[in-house]
């Protein structure tokens, strides 16, 4: 197991400080009398500013990883710090504020409540934070904006395209102002069209700073990240 | 955004929110009829104990029960000449005032022992009696001392079939002696005067009576008029009425204590004692304490005599108890139990849902206060829907105001016991019974209605502890895997 560096994909990235540091990190699941390891021992360095993609076969521990970085769920075993904290030994709460604070999630299937409006699902996110009415309703109104959506902020999502759904869902995720954004197959459920304006995008928020980890099986997102790493077995490696 | 999400998840869920609304809304309804039922059916027995033992009495002291053979009271007896004779035919009249058969009978002086006890704020004797009147007509008897049977050959003429054959009548009311100086307790409290004037002090001795309404109008019995007690010519001085709308009088002919004792040859007795504490919570002292020092005595309280209310009052006041509570509670269980899995059911549809906002930084206590909310409001509908059906079911069963009637029986308990109905009382009857009609009417409380609310939050609270304690259980690794 050698630790993966972050390859210098962009001047920023290449100086900016580890946002996270993973450590021989393993995670087992216990599937009908079966033991499934998902991870098997991965050591990884993800620097802030960068836009990072894991690829691999269905089955191979994307997902699970993913969710070790956005502090859903802990390591069997082994280190997996986001800045300060490590998310192995932090209590439930303390993990709750990160995911509150520090991380956005974007999800292949939008994952936005369909009973309420665009600009209700985006304030969702703000939902943990302790903002006035005031703060919300402006970080609401510019993250939809952000995204292209300010005309629709009143739609329900069953009346907007898969498209404008992912852009809801990426103005949730970015109202917050998070340090990372981290997206599951976010153009798995979108035509080629609608493929090129989410990562257009997203690419933008990156270039505004944002750490991007992107999840995918498309050859033509992954293509566009600075950095590309592929997730096999439970282990990791460089593209 | 706490209301704005919860309102538009039960609307958008309304199918599941109209069922357990609905039913918990029968459960409330059901609850709130039931004890508007229940508080009706204890209000028309204290009405029913009311009219007989009066307002205030919180104990009521009888003598024990007469052997077989005591007590009987004074026989009718016709000398030869008794009676008046005219185109051959014998009328006979005669009033009796007799003490209840088989009733015991206390000394009169038990009143002012009672009396004088620690925690007595007021004691009152009465004599229960019963005036049966022989009426009959029969043939000139002197024809058949003369004749003979078998000696002439010829039947007895006369009598009222002008054949030779007899006819015989029993009338029989009910009288209680009372002290007319002392009517602040016992069967007069319960009473107003519709007619003429009530008795007073100076009516000691006299040959006065008031009459109870309903029997003073069967008889087309006046103020002014006279009626035979006993054998004397007593003069109606008043018309009475219960206080309560829907009941009669304890007795129907009130005369003073000591006319009837003198009447009745019941020197110095009296076959009640009315006794009002000073507190309700001194009546179980007052209760051992009259045990304790009055000899022979039966000492009832107001649970006591309650139970001795029968008839269609008791069958209403047992379905209601029984067969009301236990459907009420089956339904509420029902109603909780489709509540519960309802909520169980959309948490575990949900698990996306919660799933992401639980990754996007929403804390277990906020996605359980959200399940538990739209529960509690679920429940709040219910009991509104709920509160209005049992509101509707109680207006219109006091719209319908069913009539209920109750028998106040003293068998062997003690009592004044009045003699009512066909037979009247004491004349060959073990139990002594008053029959009362009492309408039904279901109050509504303060306490029914928080009740309704309380079960009706309750009921959601329930639900949405299973919901949340569901939602709580969820990691939202495991929730976003699950459905991925």
């Amino acid at each position: 197991m050698s630790m993966i560096h972050p390859a210098p994909a962009s001047v920023d990235a290449a100086a900016s400080s580890p946002i996270y540091a993973l450590q021989a990190v393993i995670r087992e699941y216990q599937q009908k009398n079966r033991k499934i390891r998902a991870l098997a021992g991965v050591d990884l360095e993800i620097r802030e500013g960068e836009f990072v993609t894991i690829q691999g076969p269905t089955g191979g521990g994307k997902s699970t990883l993913l969710q070790m970085l956005g502090a859903l769920d802990r390591p069997t075993s082994g280190a997996v710090k986001l800045g300060d904290v490590d998310v192995a030994k932090a209590s439930n709460a303390k993990l709750g504020r990160v995911r509150a604070t520090e991380v956005g999630f974007v999800f292949q299937g939008f994952n936005l409540i369909p009973t309420l409006t665009a600009h209700e699902n985006v304030d969702m996110g703000l939902e943990p934070l302790a903002l006035t009415g005031a703060d919300r309703a402006s970080r609401v109104t510019e993250a939809l904006a952000q995204v292209g959506l300010a005309e629709r902020a009143d739609h329900l999502p069953g009346e907007l395209s898969g498209g404008q759904q992912q852009r809801v869902a990426i103005a949730r995720a970015i109202a917050k102002r998070p340090r990372v954004l981290l997206a599951d197959e976010p153009t798995g459920n979108l035509d080629e069209h609608m493929r090129d304006e989410i990562l257009e995008l997203l690419e933008g928020l990156n270039r505004d700073g944002l750490t991007l980890i992107v999840v995918t099986h498309d050859s033509a997102v992954a293509r566009r990240a600075h950095r590309r790493l592929r997730l096999e077995k439970g282990s990791v490696r460089e593209i | 955004m706490y209301w704005t999400y919860l309102r538009r998840e039960l609307a958008g869920r309304k199918k599941q929110t109209i069922i357990v609304a609905v039913g918990l809304a029968v459960a409330i309804a059901l609850v709130i009829v039931v004890n508007a039922l229940s508080a009706g059916v204890r209000d028309a027995q204290a009405q029913a104990l009311e009219s007989v033992y009066g307002v205030g009495t919180d104990l009521t002291v009888t003598g024990a029960a007469a052997e077989p053979g005591e007590g009987g009271g004074q026989r009718f007896e016709f000398d030869s000449e008794a009676g008046q004779t005219e185109d051959g035919t014998t009328s006979v009249s005669q009033s009796r005032l007799t003490a209840d058969f088989m009733r015991g009978t206390l000394g009169a002086s038990t009143v002012e022992s009672v009396a004088s006890l620690d925690g007595v704020a007021a004691a009152s004797g009465a004599l229960s009696l019963t005036n049966i009147t022989f009426i009959g007509e029969m043939p000139d008897r002197s024809q058949m001392q003369q004749g003979g049977p078998g000696e002439s050959g010829e039947p007895p003429s006369g009598g009222p079939d002008g054949a030779g054959g007899s006819a015989f009548d029993l009338n029989s009311f009910t009288v209680l002696g009372i002290d007319p100086d002392d009517t602040a307790v016992g069967p007069l409290s319960a009473v107003e005067v519709s007619e003429g004037r009530a008795l007073t002090a100076d009516d000691a001795g006299e040959l006065v009576a008031v009459v109870d309404a309903t029997y003073a109008t069967t008889n087309e019995i006046a103020v002014g008029d006279t009626i035979d007690v006993g054998g004397s010519d007593v003069e109606v001085v008043g018309i009475i009425t219960s206080t309560s709308s829907d009941a009669d009088t304890a007795a129907n002919v009130y005369i003073p204590l000591d006319v009837a004792q003198s009447l009745a040859g019941l020197e110095d007795v009296v076959s009640t004692v009315y006794v009002q504490a000073t507190s309700a919570d001194q009546i179980e002292a007052v209760q051992a304490e009259i045990e304790g020092s009055v000899a022979d005595v039966t000492v009832s309280s107001q649970s006591d005599l309650a139970s001795t209310v029968s008839s269609s009052l008791s069958s209403a006041s047992s379905l209601i108890t029984n067969l009301g509570t236990w459907l009420s509670i089956l339904v509420l269980a029902v109603a909780l139990a489709l509540a519960v899995l309802f909520t169980i059911s959309g948490v575990t549809r949900r698990t996306r849902e919660f799933g992401t906002l639980k990754a996007i930084g929403w804390s277990n206590g906020r996605v359980v206060g959200q399940v538990a909310g739209e529960s509690v409001i679920q429940g709040l509908i219910g009991g509104a829907i709920g509160l209005a059906i049992g509101l509707a079911g109680i207006g219109i069963i006091n719209l319908i105001s069913p009539t209920i009637s109750s028998t106040s029986s003293t068998t062997g308990q003690g009592g004044p016991g009045q003699g009512g109905g066909p037979m009247g009382g004491g004349f060959g009857g073990m139990a002594q019974q008053t029959a009362t009609d009492v309408v039904l009417h279901a109050p509504v409380t303060l306490w029914v209605v928080a009740a309704a609310v309380g079960i009706a939050i309750a009921g959601g609270l329930i639900a949405g502890a299973f919901g949340g304690w569901r939602a709580a259980r969820l990691s939202p690794a495991e929730a976003l895997r699950s459905v991925g």
